[in-house]
């Protein structure tokens, strides 16, 4: 679902960068158009950035459980 | 016995061994080294398979010869699947020869190709069960080894673009025994901790043997069962494993499938970041022009301001009157001479003048009337008479029309 409105959002930025890119677009609707972009803009924004970069490796501890601990690469020739 | 005996003609005999040879080898499987091996214009392969101790004539027709994909050649070991069949004519009998495989990967290829057929006629493969891989995963589960080429091309790939997402490795076993288990088992866990987004199951590229896990029946159903979109990542380019088959997308290489579930929000970025210029180009070009219009309809309206506009009709007013009154200076200049001539004409005419040269006005009183025939006084009528200076009032003596 999230994906579904961000690439609607997408669009839509898209549609109001072309019409305003047109000469003919009156100042009033320029501004509207415009503050909705930005507003567009930066939902995608968040959206893009929710996560925080993290990298895991699951541990087996003794009682058989998982446990996720950062991994350190470790790379054999 | 011997009126019991029974005679066999060499075409009887011959037919009935070839009822019992092929009946009691209808399909089989045999491996064998090719020898002898010829081709001749007819299409057909002929060879001998042998091993240490014994040889048995083959025949590869030419309408199956269609399914070999390797090339045939003396001294090679191959796993042959075919028919005894004998040739009545000349009474020997052969292996009829319809699948040959190098042998080796031959009889995985075999195990391979039923467990495929298998898996197909179950509907693992279809196409209807493949999922979307989300376009932004935010968490990647990661099955393969911690230490394996796969996983440093898929690391480096997520920290090149350098997105935030979390990835979260549950280290297997790629190869031997023990390694499709885990990686069944690794897929499954991962769909326990139920917030992945998205798997990668795969290893580095290798010979068929080395990518074996991934050609087996429990690997591919825990492919099939996972709730979470699988991405397969076996390092071959050219065949596909049966993981390759069951997974919601087959990615030629490691790196490629970090490219699948990263790659797509690089697009997005790059697309957000593309219409984010254009908008505020866009907008900067738009604002500066209208600032310009307005700028150019300040300076008109500031022409037109009342005030303004009042100065500018005072000085049309100085302007005009100083044209009106020079106009009006070149007028007196030009009719001077014409103006003292009509002056002294209108002397001439001023009643008063006549009087200074001693001519006089007569009214008739007490009407007022001027007189200017004597008949209509008569004897003892008052007449005013105006002099130069002064009047004189008298009383008519005497009339005299013709006077």
């Amino acid at each position: 679902m999230g994906e579904l409105k961000f690439e609607s959002a997408i669009k839509r930025l898209e549609e109001i960068v072309e019409e305003l890119e047109k000469e003919n677009v009156s100042l009033e609707d320029a501004l509207k158009k415009y503050e909705e972009a930005v507003k567009l803009i930066e939902f995608c924004s968040k959206k893009l950035e929710e996560v925080e970069r993290k990298i895991n490796i699951l541990v087996r501890t003794e009682d058989g459980k998982l446990e996720k601990r950062p991994f350190e690469e470790e790379v054999e020739e | 016995m011997n009126e019991s005996r029974y005679v066999y003609t060499v075409t009887e005999l011959t037919r009935h061994i070839r009822i019992i040879l092929e009946d009691c080898f209808p399909i089989i499987w045999v491996e064998g080294e090719i020898s002898n091996l010829r081709k001749p214009i007819s299409g057909h392969i002929y060879f001998t398979l042998k091993d240490e101790n014994s040889a048995i004539n083959a025949v590869i027709f030419r309408s199956e010869e269609m399914g070999i994909n390797f090339e045939l050649e003396d001294g090679q070991k191959v796993l042959c699947g075919g028919k005894i069949t004998v040739y009545e004519k000349q009474g020997i009998y052969q292996l009829q020869v319809e699948r040959i495989e190098p042998l080796g990967i031959g009889s995985l290829q075999l195990r391979l190709e039923q467990l495929k057929k298998k898996l197909k006629e179950e509907g693992l493969f279809d196409p209807q069960h493949k999922r979307p891989i989300p376009l932004f995963p935010r968490h990647i589960g990661i099955v393969t080894s911690p230490t394996g080429a796969a996983i440093r091309d898929i690391l480096k790939v997520i920290k090149k673009k350098s997105y935030n997402v979390e990835v979260t490795i549950n280290p297997v076993r790629v190869q031997g025994e023990l390694a499709s288990l885990e990686i069944a088992r690794a897929i499954e866990e991962f769909n326990q901790m139920k917030d992945l987004d998205v798997l990668i199951v795969g290893r580095g590229g290798g010979s068929l043997e080395d990518l074996w896990a991934f050609n087996e029946e429990i690997v591919a159903r825990a492919i099939y069962n996972s709730k979470i979109p699988v991405i397969s990542a076996v390092g071959h380019e050219i065949d596909w494993t049966i993981a390759d088959l069951v997974a919601d997308v087959r990615a030629p290489t490691p790196s490629l499938a970090a490219e699948m579930v990263v790659g797509e929000k690089e697009r997005f970025i790059e697309r957000l970041s593309n219409n984010k210029i254009r908008l505020q180009r866009t907008m900067e070009h738009k604002l500066s022009s209208w600032r310009m219009e307005l700028d150019n309809l300040i300076t008109r309206l500031n022409i037109y301001k009342p005030t303004q506009l009042l100065e500018h009709y005072k000085e049309n007013l100085k302007e005009i009157s100083l044209k009106i009154s020079t106009y009006l200076l070149h007028l007196l200049e030009i009719n001077k001479e014409k103006i003292s001539g009509l002056m002294s004409r209108l002397e001439n005419l001023n009643p008063l003048t006549i009087l200074k040269k001693g001519y006089s006005l007569t009214y008739k009183l007490p009407e007022h009337t001027i007189i200017r025939e004597a008949n209509i006084l008569k004897k003892n009528d008052l007449i005013e008479t105006k002099l130069f200076k002064g009047k004189v009032i008298s009383r008519v003596e005497e009339v005299l029309e013709n006077g």
